[in-house]
C-alpha cells in the first residue's frame, strides 16, 4: 500500500496520483493527516482503494468512478457528489448533501448525516447506520436511501422514482412524499443493501416511503403544495 | 387586431392584453408559461450612440486596417484556455428545450466563425460534442445527465447560477417536449413535468462556490476554465463574489435573455435589463484588478446586432453570447411558416411557445417529424453568416471609433439618448457633458 501523507504533500498533487491510475489498476494508498482538506480522491476513474486517515472537508471522493474510498472520520459537505460508481464508506459522521446527485454506487455513511442527505440523487444507493437531517432524499430521482435511525422533518421532499427506507421515526413527511406498503421485493431490496454495506439492521423493522405521484404535472389543485 | 372605433378609449392600465390575461388565467387558473425573453420596453443599446471620428479622433480605413476580434478566455487559472476568433459566443441551450438538429446547427454554426457553443440542463450528447469544436458544459443546480466524463471531455465549465429571463427560479421542461432520449438523460419519468431545482444541491453562498470551484478544477487537473453565470439582478456584488471565488469568467444575463419555458410573470418582472448590468459588473472587474486583464466578463440578454455587441464590449464586456437571436438565424419565427404559426394561435414576428414543443421550424421541439424540418447544415452555415454579419457590423463601428481592436472601445466613445440610458450605463446624455448621479447631482 501507497502512503501519501498530506502534511508534506498539496491536494494537487494527492488528487493527480490518485488520477494518474490506470483503469485496470487495483491499487491502494493510505492518506495520512487529511486535515479537513476539502476536495480529496475527487475525480476518481479506476477500481483502486483509497483510506484516509482522519476528517475530511467537502466534496471527498466527489464523482466518484470505480474507486473505493474510506474515510476514518466525519465528512464534510457533499462527501460522493455525483458519484456514479464504486463504494464511499464515512467510519464517522457526514455533513450536508451527503451523495448529492448521485448517479450510481454505493455510500455506507456509519454515523449520522446531516440536512439534505441524497438530495437530488439519480440512483446512488445511500446507507446511513444513524439519523439523517431535514429534507434528505429532496428532489430524489432514483436509487435507494436507507435510515437505520431517524429522519427529520421533510423526507422526501418533492420526490420523484427514488425509494426511501426507515428503520426509525420520521418527522413531517415533504411534499409529495408518502409511505407505501413493503413488498417483498422491497425486502430482498433492503436486505440486499444493508448486506453489501455491512451495516446490521433488522429488514423488518423499516417502512417504506415513495413518491404519491401527485405533483408531477402542473395542476392549480395542487397550489397548497407547492 | 380589431382597430378600435375613434370615440372608444382604452385603458392604459387595462389595456386590450391585461383583460385578456385576466381572463385566461380565470379560464385556466394557472400562470402563464412561455419561451422567448422580455418582450416589454426597458432601456437597452439602442438608447446608446456612438460618436465616432471627429477631429480630435481619427479612424481606421473600414476594409484595410486591421481590427481585430479575438478573446481569450479563462487564462486566470487554466491550463488551457478557450481562443475564440469573434467575441459572440452560443449561449446555454438545452437538448430537450431543443431539438438534437438544432444543437448539431448551433455547433456548425459556431465551428465555422471559431467561435463557442454551451451545453444546457441535461448534460451533453455525442452530437453536441461532436459538433463543437469549442463546447462549454454547463454545471446546473439541476444535475441531470451530469458526468464526470463529459467534464472532461468538455472545453470549459461554466457554474449556472442564474439566468436573466428567471434570476432565482429553476428550469422547467413540460411533459409534452419530455421524449424517452430525454426522460433517460435525466433520470425522469417521461410525460411529467419537469422542473430542474433552483439551487445547488451540494453548496450555498460565495465560500462554499470557492470550494465547489476547487473541486472542478481537482476534477478536471486545472485544465478548464471556469465560467460563473449568473441572471442580471445584484449584479455588481455577484460579480465581486464570484471572482473571490476563483471563476475565470463572468456571465451576465440580463433580463431580455431568452428562456425555454419560465412563467411570464417572472421573465417580465424579475432581474435588470442588460443596459445597468454590464456596467455594474465591468466596475466590479476593475475594482478588483481584474477587468481586461484576468478574469472575462461575457454579456447576454437582447443582443441582435453588431451595435449591440460593440456597445456591450465599450461598456466593459469581453464578449456576448446570444441565444434567442441564433434561434432566429436558425429558422425560428420566419415569414416563410405563417400558415402554420397562425393554426397555432400565432404569427411570424410574436411565436414564444418554446415550452410547448410543437415548433414548426423544427428547433424548439422533440417530435420526431417537426425535428426533421431543420436541416442543421443549412441552419448552421445561416447562423455562421449571421456570426459574421455581427462581426463585422462591431469592426466597422469600432474602426469608425479609430480602434485596432473591438476590445479597445470604452465608455468614452458612448453617448445616450435618454436619462436612463445615461444614468445606467454611466455615459453622458447626448449634447451634453451630464452623466446623471454623479457630480454631486
Amino acid at each position: 500500500m501507497e502512503s501519501i501523507d498530506l502534511a508534506s504533500t498539496t491536494t494537487r498533487d494527492l488528487n493527480a496520483r490518485l488520477q494518474s491510475e490506470a483503469d485496470g489498476s487495483n491499487a491502494a494508498f493510505e492518506v495520512l493527516h487529511p486535515g479537513g482538506r476539502h476536495a480529496l480522491a475527487c475525480g476518481l476513474t479506476a477500481p483502486i482503494a483509497v483510506t484516509l486517515r482522519g476528517h475530511v472537508g467537502y466534496y471527498c471522493a466527489g464523482m466518484n468512478q470505480n474507486a473505493t474510498v474510506t474515510v476514518h472520520g466525519n465528512a464534510g459537505v457533499g462527501v460522493a457528489e455525483n458519484m456514479m460508481s464504486g463504494l464511499v464508506r464515512v467510519m464517522g459522521d457526514a455533513s450536508q448533501s451527503a451523495g448529492a446527485s448521485g448517479h450510481g454506487g454505493l455510500l455506507v455513511i456509519e454515523g449520522s448525516a446531516s440536512a439534505r442527505c441524497g438530495i437530488s440523487m439519480k440512483g446512488i444507493d445511500i446507507v446511513v447506520k444513524g439519523s439523517v437531517g431535514h429534507n434528505s432524499a429532496f428532489m430524489a430521482q432514483a436509487g435507494h436511501l436507507v435510515i437505520c435511525g431517524d429522519a427529520e422533518d421533510g423526507l422526501g421532499d418533492s420526490i420523484y422514482e427514488a425509494v426511501i427506507y426507515v428503520s426509525g421515526e420520521t418527522g413531517k413527511l415533504g411534499a409529495d412524499c408518502e409511505e407505501q406498503p413493503m413488498t417483498a421485493d422491497d425486502r430482498q431490496t433492503l436486505t440486499e443493501l444493508l448486506a453489501r454495506s455491512g451495516i446490521e439492521a433488522d429488514p423488518a423493522t423499516f417502512r417504506r416511503y415513495g413518491s404519491a405521484r401527485s405533483l408531477y404535472n402542473f395542476k392549480i389543485d395542487n397550489l397548497g403544495s407547492y | 387586431m380589431t382597430k378600435p372605433a375613434p370615440h372608444l378609449r382604452e385603458s392604459h392600465i387595462f389595456d386590450r392584453a391585461a383583460i385578456h390575461e385576466i381572463q385566461r388565467a380565470a379560464r385556466e387558473g394557472i400562470y402563464k408559461i412561455r419561451g422567448f425573453g422580455a418582450k416589454r420596453a426597458v432601456p437597452h443599446f439602442d438608447d446608446l450612440v456612438f460618436l465616432g471620428a471627429s477631429v480630435s479622433r481619427y479612424p481606421l480605413e473600414g476594409y484595410r486596417e486591421r481590427c481585430g476580434t479575438d478573446v481569450v478566455l479563462g487564462a486566470r487559472n487554466a491550463s488551457k484556455p478557450i481562443h475564440l476568433d469573434i467575441p459572440i459566443t452560443i449561449a446555454g441551450m438545452s437538448f430537450g428545450s431543443l431539438s438534437a438538429n438544432a444543437k448539431e446547427a448551433l455547433g456548425r454554426g459556431a465551428n465555422e466563425v471559431g467561435t463557442s457553443t454551451t451545453t444546457g440542463d441535461g448534460g451533453m450528447t455525442d452530437e453536441e460534442r461532436g459538433h463543437s469544436n469549442k463546447l462549454v458544459y454547463q454545471l446546473l443546480p439541476s444535475r441531470y445527465g451530469m458526468n464526470p466524463d463529459h467534464l472532461r471531455k468538455a472545453d470549459a465549465i461554466e457554474v449556472v447560477i442564474g439566468q436573466g429571463a428567471k434570476p432565482g427560479g429553476g428550469g422547467m421542461l413540460l411533459g409534452q417536449k419530455i421524449s424517452p432520449r430525454v426522460a433517460e438523460m435525466r433520470t425522469l419519468p417521461e410525460d411529467i413535468d419537469q422542473r430542474s431545482a433552483c439551487r445547488h444541491p451540494d453548496w450555498t453562498g460565495p465560500d462554499d462556490l470557492e470550494i465547489k470551484i476547487e473541486e472542478l478544477r481537482e476534477l478536471t487537473g486545472w485544465e478548464k476554465p471556469i465560467y460563473v453565470k449568473v441572471g442580471a439582478s445584484r449584479t455588481y456584488y455577484d460579480t465581486l463574489l464570484a471572482v473571490k471565488s476563483g471563476a475565470d469568467v463572468i456571465v451576465v444575463d440580463g433580463m431580455q435573455g431568452g428562456t425555454g419555458a419560465t412563467q411570464e410573470c417572472f421573465i417580465e418582472h424579475v432581474g435588470i435589463p442588460t443596459l445597468p448590468a454590464v456596467r455594474l459588473a465591468s466596475d466590479a472587474l476593475k475594482e478588483l484588478g481584474v477587468h481586461r486583464r484576468g478574469v472575462q466578463l461575457i454579456v447576454s440578454g437582447g443582443i441582435r446586432t453588431g451595435a449591440d455587441v460593440a456597445k456591450a464590449i465599450a461598456l466593459g464586456a469581453d464578449a456576448v453570447s446570444i441565444g434567442t437571436a441564433a434561434l432566429i438565424a436558425l429558422g425560428d419565427n420566419r415569414p416563410e411558416l405563417a400558415e402554420e404559426y397562425e393554426k397555432l394561435g400565432t404569427a411570424p414576428g410574436f411565436y414564444d411557445e418554446w415550452q410547448a414543443g410543437r415548433d414548426p421550424a423544427g428547433i424548439t421541439t422533440q417530435d420526431p417529424e417537426l425535428e426533421q424540418r431543420l436541416d442543421p447544415v443549412a441552419g448552421g452555415h445561416r447562423l455562421a453568416n449571421y456570426l459574421r454579419v455581427l462581426t463585422l457590423e462591431a469592426q466597422t463601428i469600432a474602426r469608425a471609433c479609430g480602434k485596432s481592436h473591438v476590445h479597445n472601445l470604452e465608455p468614452e466613445d458612448l453617448q445616450a439618448l435618454t436619462l436612463e440610458a445615461a444614468a445606467m450605463a454611466r455615459v453622458p446624455l447626448a449634447g451634453t457633458g451630464w452623466i446623471p448621479g454623479q457630480g454631486g447631482f
